[in-house]
C-alpha cells in the first residue's frame, strides 16, 4: 500500500525526522488561508499523487508549456495562483502512463536553502533477507539511472536485524554520503530514526530523494515515498487510516475486498486462474499467440464458489475484456468448485463474450460435468497452450 | 533416494487443529502412511486429534496434542514440521521450531509480514534448521511422504527432480511428467515471499548429489536475483564436472513492473528481477528454457534425448 508524500513526511516527523513546515489542501482558499501563516519567502506547492516523476511531469489539460507538478511560489498570491492552476487537473508523469493522475490535493510547504541534494532509501535486500540502506551522493535524480550509468556512486548497507541499526552502520552511511559536521551528527541521528520508523511500521519502500544538505549545514528530508507490506497491514490501523481509494483500480479495490490477487492491465483477455506462478504464466502465453491479457487474478488455493462467482463478475465488468480464458489445475482447489462458480457467475451476470475453460488436477471429472450440463457456452481446452490459442482464434472471430 | 524426506521422516504438525491442517494432515495420512507423529497446540497440550474421513483407510487414526514443539519433539523423535498457522503467529511458529532444533522446517503459510521473515532468518542462519518456504506448497517424494498441499495423486516415482517458486506450475511439472513416464524423485516448492528459508542453490546443490534424480525441472518467476545466482552457481559446478540435464521456465515475462503479481516476491523493481534476464541466465547454464508451461515434460524428453 502506498500513501502520500505529505502523509508519509508526518509519520516520518513523529519519529522525529526534520522535515519542512508544510499543509496538504484541497481547495484554494484553504490554500490562502495557510499560506499566509507560513513564515515565506519560498513556498514550494507539490501535488500530492502516488507516482514519483512529479517535477518534471506535465498537466494535460494545460499543455506542454506550462510548468510541472511541483512549483516554486514566492508569495501568497503566486501560491493560490499555482493551486488554482493545478488542483483537479491530471498530471502525467513518466510513473502514471499516458492516462495520468487527476490531482486532488496539494502540499505547500516552506522553501528550503539546498546546499547538497542526497539519496537515501530503505529496502528488504533480498539477496540477504535483511533490511538494507541504499544511499548516493547523487541525489534528486532517477536513481534507476544513477545505478545503470554510475553503480559506483551507490552504496548499500544491510542492517543485522537482531543487533538493530548501529552507531557504526551510521558513520558508515555518513561517510558514503560524505557528511561532515553538522549534517554528520544530524545523520547520527536521522538514520536510526528512519531504521525504526521502517522496520516498526512494516514498510517495504522508505524513499528519501531528495534528502538535502541546507546552506546552514542541517540535513533535512526535502521528499518523502513510503509503501507499506500489504501482509502486515493488519496490524497497522493507523496506516490503513491513510489509504486513499481513488488512487487505486475501482476492479483492484472490489477484488481485494474478496481477498483476490487481482491486478488490472491492458489487454482484452481477461483471465481467471488459481496460482500466481500459473496466472503469470498464462498471461505470457497469451501473449505469446499474439494478444495481450487484460489483467492477473490469482483465485487463490482456498477459493469458495463465491469467490470464484466475485472474481468472475470483476472480469467481466471490464468493458475491454473481449473473451475469457479460465485456467486452473486443482490441488487444494477443486475443478468442481471452480465449474460451479463460473456456471453461478453466467447464471447472475451473463455471458457476452467468448468463454474458454481449461480444467486439470483434482475432481477434473466433475467440474466438466458440471459445464456439461449447464447451458453455459464453453469452449473446452485440454491443456494451456490449447487454452491460449482457442480464446485467441474466438476473440479475432 | 530422494532428497529432504522419505518414508521415515517424522513429521509435527503446528496449526494441526485448525480447518487446513486437519485437512492436509488427513490427506498426508492418506499418501502411502506418511509419518505424521504429533500436533502443536499452547493451549490443547494432551488432547487428542482424531483423523477423519478425509485420511481414507487412515481415518481414525489418533495423533498426540502437546503444548509445544519442544516437548513434542522430545515425546516422538520426529525430525520435521509442518507449519499452518495463520500469518500473524506463523514467525513465531518457525522460530520455536528453530529452538527447538527441528531439522527440518516447512513453512506452507502464505501472508506472513516480510519483517517477520526477516527476524527467522536471521535465526534461521544461526541455527542447524533448514526452513522450506514459506508461501509454499511443501515437499513431496512420491509413494514415501507428503508434507504440505500438494495433490498426490499426480505423482509417480522416478527420476526427474522439481524445484519451484510456485506451486501450481509445480503441478504442471509433476503431472507433466507423469505423463511423460519419467515420474519425480522429489519436488520441491521453495515458496513464493522475498524472504525465505531455501533459495533455489541449496536445493539443486541436494538434487546433483542424489544418485535417484537424473534429470532437474527448475520453475522460477519475476523478481529478485535467485534465479541467476542459481544459474552462476550450476555453471561453477559444471567446472567441476557436477551436472544434469535441466529444463527451466520462468513466468512473468509480460508483468508490469512495479506490480506485485501475487506472490509478495513476483515483483519487477527498479529495473530488476525482469524475465529475459533470468531466462538468458539459465541458457547460459546450459539449461534448456521451455518456452511454455504446458511444455515442460515434453521439453525435458527432447532433452533427454539429446
Amino acid at each position: 500500500m502506498n500513501i502520500h508524500e505529505y502523509q508519509a513526511k508526518r509519520l516520518l516527523h513523529s519519529y522525529g525526522a526534520p522535515i519542512a513546515g508544510g499543509v496538504a489542501i484541497y481547495s484554494a482558499e484553504q490554500a490562502e488561508e495557510w499560506a499566509k501563516k507560513m513564515p515565506g519567502p519560498l513556498y514550494v506547492v507539490k501535488s500530492q499523487i502516488h507516482a514519483g516523476g512529479r517535477g518534471k511531469g506535465k498537466f494535460k489539460e494545460l499543455g506542454e508549456e506550462a510548468a510541472g507538478g511541483v512549483r516554486l511560489a514566492r508569495s501568497v498570491e503566486e501560491v493560490v495562483q499555482h493551486v488554482k492552476d493545478m488542483l483537479g487537473n491530471t498530471l502525467v508523469t513518466k510513473q502514471t502512463g499516458p492516462e495520468g493522475k487527476q490531482v486532488n490535493r496539494l502540499y505547500i510547504e516552506d522553501g528550503a536553502d539546498i546546499e547538497r541534494e542526497l539519496y537515501l532509501s530503505i529496502l528488504i535486500d533480498r539477496t540477504v533477507g535483511r533490511p538494507a540502506f541504499v544511499v548516493s551522493t547523487e541525489g534528486g535524480m532517477d536513481i534507476e539511472a544513477v545505478a545503470e550509468e554510475t553503480p559506483e556512486k551507490i552504496f548499500t548497507l544491510p542492517i543485522d536485524p537482531l543487533k538493530g541499526m548501529t552507531d557504526a552502520d551510521s558513520r558508515k552511511i555518513n561517510r558514503a554520503l560524505k557528511l561532515t559536521k553538522e549534517a554528520a551528527k544530524d545523520g547520527l541521528e536521522l538514520f536510526p530514526i528512519l531504521y525504526k520508523a521502517f522496520t516498526e511500521k512494516d514498510m517495504s519502500l522508505l524513499e528519501v530523494n531528495p534528502l538535502i544538505v541546507m546552506k546552514d549545514g542541517r540535513l533535512r528530508v526535502l521528499d518523502a515515498k513510503v509503501s507499506f507490506d500489504g501482509n502486515a497491514l493488519f496490524r497497522h490501523e493507523d496506516i490503513m487510516a491513510l489509504r486513499d481509494l481513488s488512487e487505486e483500480d475501482d476492479k483492484e479495490i472490489e477484488a481485494s475486498k474478496h481477498d483476490l490477487a487481482y491486478v488490472a492491465l491492458d489487454g482484452n483477455i481477461g483471465c481467471m486462474v488459481n496460482g500466481a506462478g500459473l496466472a503469470m504464466a498464462t498471461m505470457d502465453i497469451i501473449k505469446q499467440y499474439g494478444e495481450e491479457p487484460a489483467n492477473f487474478l490469482d483465485v487463490g488455493g482456498g477459493a469458495t464458489t463465491e469467490k470464484v462467482t466475485a472474481a468472475f463478475k470483476i472480469i467481466t465488468a471490464d468493458p475491454k475484456v473481449k473473451g475469457i480464458l479460465v485456467n486452473i489445475f486443482g490441488g487444494i482447489m477443486k475443478c468442481d468448485v471452480i465449474a460451479e462458480g463460473v456456471v453461478q457467475a453466467v447464471k447472475d451476470v451473463g455471458l457476452k463474450v467468448p468463454l474458454v475453460v481449461r480444467l486439470e488436477g483434482t475432481n477434473v471429472e466433475k467440474g466438466k460435468q458440471i459445464i456439461n450440463d449447464s447451458d453455459v457456452d464453453v469452449i473446452a481446452a485440454d491443456d494451456l497452450d490449447d487454452a491460449a490459442q482457442k480464446i485467441v482464434k474466438a476473440i479475432k472471430g | 533416494m530422494s532428497i529432504l524426506i522419505d518414508k521415515n521422516t517424522k513429521i509435527l504438525v503446528q496449526g494441526l487443529t485448525g480447518k487446513t491442517g486437519t485437512f492436509h494432515t488427513e490427506q498426508a495420512l492418506a499418501y502411502f502412511g506418511t509419518k505424521m507423529v504429533a500436533g502443536i497446540h499452547p493451549k490443547k497440550g494432551g488432547e487428542t486429534w482424531t483423523a477423519g474421513e478425509g485420511a481414507g483407510e487412515a481415518a481414525g487414526t489418533e495423533l498426540p496434542i502437546f503444548a509445544s514443539v519442544a516437548e513434542a519433539k522430545k515425546a516422538t523423535k520426529a525430525n520435521a514440521s509442518v507449519i499452518y498457522v495463520p500469518p500473524a503467529g506463523a514467525g513465531a511458529a518457525i522460530i520455536e521450531a528453530i529452538d527447538a532444533k527441528i531439522p527440518l522446517i516447512i513453512c506452507i503459510t502464505e501472508g506472513i509480514p516480510v519483517m517477520d521473515m526477516v527476524e527467522v532468518k536471521a535465526k534461521l542462519d544461526k541455527s542447524k534448521s533448514r526452513l522450506i518456504g514459506p508461501n509454499c506448497p511443501g515437499v513431496m517424494t512420491p509413494d514415501e511422504c507428503k508434507i504440505g498441499i500438494m495433490p498426490g495423486n499426480i505423482f509417480k516415482k522416478g527420476s526427474v527432480g522439481i524445484l519451484s517458486r510456485s506451486g501450481t506450475l509445480t503441478y504442471e511439472a509433476v503431472f507433466q511428467t507423469t505423463n511423460e513416464g519419467l515420474g519425480q524423485s522429489t519436488a520441491v516448492g521453495i515458496g513464493g515471499d522475498p524472504v525465505k528459508g531455501t533459495e533455489f542453490i541449496d536445493m539443486l546443490d541436494l538434487f546433483l548429489d542424489d544418485p535417484e534424480t537424473e534429470s532437474i525441472i527448475m520453475i522460477g518467476e519475476i523478481g529478485g536475483s535467485a534465479e541467476e545466482e542459481a544459474c552462476e552457481w550450476l555453471q561453477e559446478q559444471a567446472k567441476k564436472g557436477r551436472s544434469k540435464p535441466m529444463v527451466g521456465f520462468i513466468a512473468g515475462r509480460t508483468a508490469p513492473p512495479g506490480r506485485t503479481m501475487g506472490h509478495a516476491g513476483a515483483v519487477i523493481s527498479g529495473g530488476k528481477g525482469g524475465a529475459e534476464d533470468k531466462i538468458k541466465a539459465m541458457e547460459a547454464a546450459g539449461i534448456r528454457v521451455s518456452p511454455s508451461p504446458a511444455k515442460l515434460g515434453e521439453t525435458l524428453v527432447s532433452v533427454l534425448k539429446g
